[in-house]
């Protein structure tokens, strides 16, 4: 039964993300088109003789009525044609999918490090004292509280100018990604630990731990075992803002560490207007968002059996 | 092993104290002895210092607490040399602790073979994945638990509350501990329950375990235990064998709590007040009698007929069932009546309590308050009658708004009136369910138990009601502060002729207040009329021992 339960659960989730999918690529369509400056101009560049904007438009279907370019898009996005670039004069999926692997790896790396971090963090100071509670408390206020980009160049002066133990700029190698990754990494784990570690004191006020005490469970063993588990389920519930999180910041990082990546893509295509590359970006992101989330809440069924019944 | 002779536990002169919680010790001079096969109680009021005195024997008195003793040993060894990984040698290997409420004693995230197979896993007893299995479904079997590899699959929340209990219990016994440590191990259970859970401890004493059995509940204890001992305010007021400290109180404390205990012999006489005076041999309880309460009049207050409730659930085998949770309920509660509701949990009682309350509406039938139809009308026009029907629940503080202070909660019931009248009239309610002025501007979590219950009564009564909803008033409550509510409770009904509909699963209360009991049982009412011939002629008063009522 509880398969068969999941199972709905994960279909019902689906259908929703659907929506979310049109609804998002909807927003993005009108608030482009709602935007100062005709695309034929973009199209156009430098060149201009009489006609060549009418040519254009024809061309790109731009001269017929809004609904019918929506309905148009629409109907090709169903079957996975994403247009080409209105700039690069590329197939869009050509475009988003080169950049796609470094930011990937970036907020990968980035998200992994940061759950560690404030794991590890969490389990050494939550209710081992005053000093511990004090001293993780002030870390994860000023980590969390440390924008990306300052971090980013703080990061770059140290060890890329001064010690010369990382690249300044790149993502050819390994090491390329150390730097991004910590500077990302550090606010959303100041984050993270603050809400797991209040969130373990609590669990640890609970009366199973007593239970646990009594049974001859050592300190750090019953805040992995049992503890940690509890504490999951508040920091499952921030999981989809730090994923965006994780995506928002890494276009800020990839700029300071001069990293090619979607944030350079998404940047340029917003700024020379170039719809097809941004409605591709707005939808990843819906995608990432809903993917992520439907993750998210099998993982709450994962973590507390009591959610499973009902 | 131990030997038999040697005491699992001899302490004397122990003292308890939180430094950082002010230097009044928690603990004083308490000494305590447990043998091998003995079961010794340690009863007295919450704050009497009883659990901090059981949870010394486990070295889990918390972070802070400055443990003295002129002697302090534990199977023969000096307890006060010990290191944590020496306690933790002891913990759940040697000395098990059972305590309240398996829901939140347990884990709720990790099912119940996980549970009761952690110590054997953490001291190493057993090795091999099949070993432990064989052994967790061993001790589930131990504890009287049906089908126990299918139960070892199952999480806390999926058990009844006795089944649940026998689970806390096997995690206890797991590694077969020659002490058990219970506390308060039975309340929040049913009654008959309650015995179920005291036969499995009572099984692992008859096996040569020493158990020290915390409560509350006199009765309980003196079923069960070999001895006891009564503390009040960190010290052993107290202390002997069950026969010599229940059965032939001498000292007055003792004597105080045994009388407060309430009864069918206790109706219509105060309890707090109550004293035992000894005889020669027997001893017989001294009550004052309640002020005389109003004739009973004929006219209704609330009329319940034929009420039903069913609810859809997901059965066990995956198809959906309905579960009746109340079918052809009919009662009617007349002006100036008390009439009690007894019964199990998921018997039925607080669905019928919300239906009452116009919180629920019922599947079938119908509810008239004061001759106007109260269910299945829309909320605005139940709205003018709601203040008619007022509620004490069980735990005041959570039905406290906490930012509001006890003149704003009282006052949100009175009816429009200047700011000066109010302030004066809260005053006067506070007077009259026994608080002083002072209290009008705390917050109730600055209150005791008593006090808050005090307050969900003068907010009950801001509303001047017809009908009062008592749902468990007393349940959390120590047996004093009990006394002096249901003896607050009883005065204000016969001075204001209230009408009450009072529901406990506790016998005695019921007989001690009600002028008639319905008895709920699966949703519906099987038996109902007078105290008197609900509960028999043969009425089994609840105070242990051969003491009659005065």
């Amino acid at each position: 039964m509880p398969a068969r339960h999941l199972t709905l659960r994960i279909l019902s989730r689906l259908g929703t993300s659907l929506v979310v999918a049109w609804a998002s690529v909807t927003a993005a369509f009108v608030a482009l088109h709602a935007l100062p400056g005709r695309i034929e101009d973009i199209l156009a560049g430098d060149v201009d003789f009489p006609g060549l904007r009418e040519a254009i438009a024809a061309e790109w279907g731009l001269d017929r009525s809004l609904p019918a370019q929506y309905a148009d898009f629409l109907l090709r996005l169903a079957h996975g044609d994403f247009g080409t670039s209105y700039v690069l004069r590329r197939p869009v999926i050509e475009v988003v999918g080169s950049q796609l692997r470094p930011t990937v790896e970036l907020a990968f790396a980035a998200g992994l490090l940061a759950v560690l971090l404030a794991g590890g963090l969490a389990l050494a100071t939550a209710g081992r004292g005053r000093l511990a509670h004090g001293l993780a408390s002030s870390l994860e206020l000023v980590a969390a509280s440390t924008p990306v980009f300052w971090l980013g160049i703080l990061l770059l002066m140290a060890f890329s100018f001064s010690l010369r133990w990382f690249p300044v700029a790149g993502a050819k190698s390994w090491n390329a990604l150390v730097l991004p990754a910590i500077a990302l990494a550090l606010p959303t784990a100041g984050l993270l630990a603050q809400v797991l570690r209040e969130a373990m004191e609590k669990t640890l006020d609970q009366p199973f731990v007593t239970t646990v005490r009594a049974r001859g469970v050592g300190e750090t063993a019953i805040r992995i075992r049992h503890v940690l588990r509890h504490a999951l389920l508040p920091a499952v519930t921030l999981g989809g803002w730090l994923i965006g999180g994780l995506l928002g910041g890494a276009v800020i990082t990839e700029k300071v560490f001069g990293r090619p990546g979607l944030g350079t893509v998404t940047l340029g295509a917003v700024l020379t207007h170039d719809v097809p590359v941004v409605l591709a970006v707005v939808l990843l992101a819906a995608l990432i968002h809903v993917a992520a989330s439907t993750l998210l809440d099998i993982l709450y069924l994962l973590i507390d059996p009591r959610l499973r019944t009902t | 092993m131990t030997d038999r002779h040697e005491p699992l536990v001899d302490i004397r002169g122990l003292s308890v104290a939180f430094p950082a919680q002010g230097d009044e010790p928690v603990v004083q001079g308490a000494d305590l002895t447990i043998h091998p096969g003995e079961c010794v109680a340690l009863v007295g009021e919450s704050g009497s210092g009883k659990s901090v005195t059981a949870r010394s024997l486990l070295g889990l008195t918390g972070d802070g607490a400055r443990i003295e003793a002129a002697q302090f040993r534990i199977r023969g060894r000096d307890a006060r040399t010990f290191r944590e990984a020496d306690w933790r040698r002891l913990r759940g290997n040697l000395t098990g602790l059972v305590m309240q409420d398996a829901l939140v004693s347990l884990d709720p995230l990790r099912t119940i073979g996980q549970e009761v197979g952690e110590v054997l896993t953490e001291h190493r007893l057993v090795s091999g994945g099949a070993a432990l299995t064989e052994r967790v479904h061993a001790t589930l079997a131990k504890v009287g638990m049906p089908r126990p590899a299918e139960r070892a699959r199952q999480f806390a929340h999926q058990l009844s509350g006795g089944l649940r209990q026998r689970a806390l219990i096997a995690a206890a016994i797991a590694a077969e501990p020659d002490l058990i440590i219970a506390d308060e191990p039975t309340t929040a259970l049913d009654p008959g329950i309650q015995d179920q859970v005291l036969a499995v401890l009572a099984d692992r004493v008859r096996e040569g375990a020493g158990l020290l059995l915390i409560s509350h509940d006199l009765a309980l204890v003196a079923r069960i235990a070999h001895r006891v001992i009564v503390m009040r305010a960190g010290r052993i007021v107290d202390a002997g064998s069950t026969q010599e400290v229940l059965e032939q109180p001498r000292h007055p404390y003792t004597r105080q709590l045994l009388a407060a205990i309430p009864s069918a012999a206790s109706r219509g006489s105060r309890l707090a007040s109550a004293r035992i005076s000894a005889g020669q041999g027997s001893s017989t309880i001294e009550r004052e009698p309640s002020p005389p309460r109003a004739a009973v009049e004929p006219r209704p207050v609330l009329e319940v007929s034929d009420i039903a409730k069913h609810y859809a659930h997901r059965a066990a085998a995956g198809q959906t069932g309905t579960f009746t949770a109340l079918e052809g309920v009919s009662f009617t509660v007349r002006a100036g009546e008390v009439l009690g509701i007894i019964g199990a949990s998921g018997s039925g009682k607080s669905t019928c309590a919300k239906i009452v309350l116009g919180l629920l509406e019922p599947d079938a039938g119908e509810v008239r308050l004061l001759g106007e139809l109260w269910t299945r009308i829309p909320e605005p026009r139940r709205r003018p009658l709601r203040r008619r029907l007022q509620y004490i629940p069980q735990d005041p503080l959570s039905s406290f708004d906490p930012r509001y202070r006890v003149a704003d909660i009282i006052a949100e019931n009175l009816p429009d009136t200047g700011a000066r009248g109010r302030r004066a009239r809260v005053l006067a309610l506070l007077n009259q369910v026994g608080l002083s002025g002072g209290v009008i501007d705390r917050h109730p979590r600055a209150l005791s138990g008593g006090q808050r219950q005090r307050v969900a009564i003068a907010r009950a009564l801001a509303a001047e009601p017809a009908l009062i909803v008592c749902d468990e008033p007393v349940s959390a409550l120590d047996i004093g502060i009990q006394a002096q509510i249901l003896d607050l409770l009883a005065d204000l009904q016969g001075r204001l002729s209230t009408a009450m509909l009072f529901i406990s699963h506790d016998w005695g209360v019921v007989q001690h207040l009600a002028d008639r009991v319905l008895v709920f049982q699966d949703g519906r009412i099987v038996d109902q009329g007078s105290v008197a011939d609900v509960f028999g002629s043969a009425i089994v008063n609840t105070v242990p021992g051969r003491l009659s009522a005065a």
